[in-house]
């Protein structure tokens, strides 16, 4: 390597670590914004508005589906620390099922309880045939 | 090979569309895995590439590693478009909608604006030498996206799920909706490799065409028959 070549390299690494001093700055900015949603033991600590729009999300708690009339319904997100309850109105995706991920946007009204106005369903990353989910589940 | 990439996609289209057992929950939705997962892997893969060889070029000065980024670029763009699409068909019924700001999507579309950005810079500066370090900067400085994006369903809560294959422990997929997925990743893998040689010819022929011996080789094919 000659000295034209190693003054380019100089070059390059400082680039490098510019951009990446950059990026790593913007995501610090950005590290409470960039969460798609609150989990709910973050709703118990931190303070979020009521009146603000938020997206919450965690699992679905078994057992606790309750459909009243029509197309409203009530769960329960926990993230296996907090709780909360999540009133709903409107269609469901394929996916949304008691034991599943979920995420809810709409606002809060308490700490534990939130009204929804969307709700989509965060997918796992294990794919399997049915027969192999059956026998897991025996 | 091109025939060896033919031969991998129509098994991977084949066995991930009939022999491929339907998902547990999704039933046949997960099928577009088979598109989705190959082309955002490349789309990363790619741009690694490119920035790696803007890196030597830059350093080198050697004008196959420019050509190589050059011609890589609109291959990984149409990889990029490709995965957010099928992305986003998936997502509507799965999720619940096509698009969300969360961060694996965004940072993705952000992939997909360098690319652009890059092929725009690129055609913008007539003269190679300078369009080739110009580029070169504008990839180098992209490339801090590329772990941003296969790191952000771990650092923060996405709806996009977390990763199914590159991880250091067990796929978490059944072996017989894997295999057709690793041949579709080796498939676009080779597609993507033959179609840059392809471009690479193209491009090598373009920036000779006045040296003496590509004239002398092309002297009679040029002139055609009188």
């Amino acid at each position: 390597m000659n000295s034209i070549q190693k003054r380019r390299l100089t070059f390059v690494i400082i680039l490098s670590i510019c951009s990446a001093l950059a990026f790593f700055l913007v995501l610090l900015a950005l590290k409470q914004n960039v969460n798609l949603f609150f989990t709910p033991t973050q709703l118990l600590q931190e303070r979020v508005k009521t009146n603000q729009r938020i997206r919450i999300g965690g699992v679905v708690k078994k057992g606790s589906i309750v459909r009243t009339e029509g197309l409203k319904i009530r769960f329960v997100v926990t993230d296996l620390k907090a709780e909360t309850v999540v009133y709903y109105t409107g269609i469901l995706p394929d996916l949304f099922k008691e034991g599943q991920g979920v995420v809810a946007q709409g606002f809060l009204s308490d700490h534990t309880v939130f009204m929804a106005d969307e709700i989509l369903a965060k997918h796992d990353e294990n794919y399997m045939p049915p027969e192999v989910a059956n026998s897991l589940k025996k | 090979m091109s025939i060896l990439c033919a031969a991998l996609m129509l098994y991977g289209f084949f066995s991930g569309l009939y022999l491929a057992p339907a998902d547990y929950q999704q039933g046949d939705g997960f099928r577009i895995i088979y598109i989705h997962v190959p082309t955002a892997f490349l789309s990363l893969a790619i741009y690694a590439f490119i920035a790696l060889n803007s890196i030597i070029f830059l350093i080198w000065q050697i004008k196959l590693a420019d050509i190589l980024a050059k011609e890589s670029a609109i291959i990984g763009a149409l990889y990029t478009f490709i995965a957010l699409i099928s992305g986003s068909l998936w997502g509507k019924p799965m999720w619940g909608t096509w698009w969300i700001w969360d961060a694996r999507l965004t940072s993705e579309l952000i992939l997909l604006f360098l690319y652009l950005g890059y092929i725009g810079l690129r055609s913008a500066i007539p003269e190679e030498r300078r369009s080739g370090k110009a580029g070169a900067i504008l990839a180098i400085v992209g490339m801090m996206d590329i772990p941003i994006i296969h790191f952000s369903v771990e650092w923060w809560s996405t709806l996009h799920q977390g990763p199914t294959l590159a991880k250091f422990a067990k796929p978490s997929i059944a072996n017989e909706m894997l295999y057709p997925l690793l041949a579709m990743i080796l498939a676009f893998a080779l597609f993507y490799v033959v179609i840059l040689l392809f471009r690479l010819r193209i491009e090598i022929l373009k920036r000779n065409f006045h040296t003496q011996w590509l004239q002398q080789w092309l002297g009679p094919k040029l002139r055609g028959p009188e």
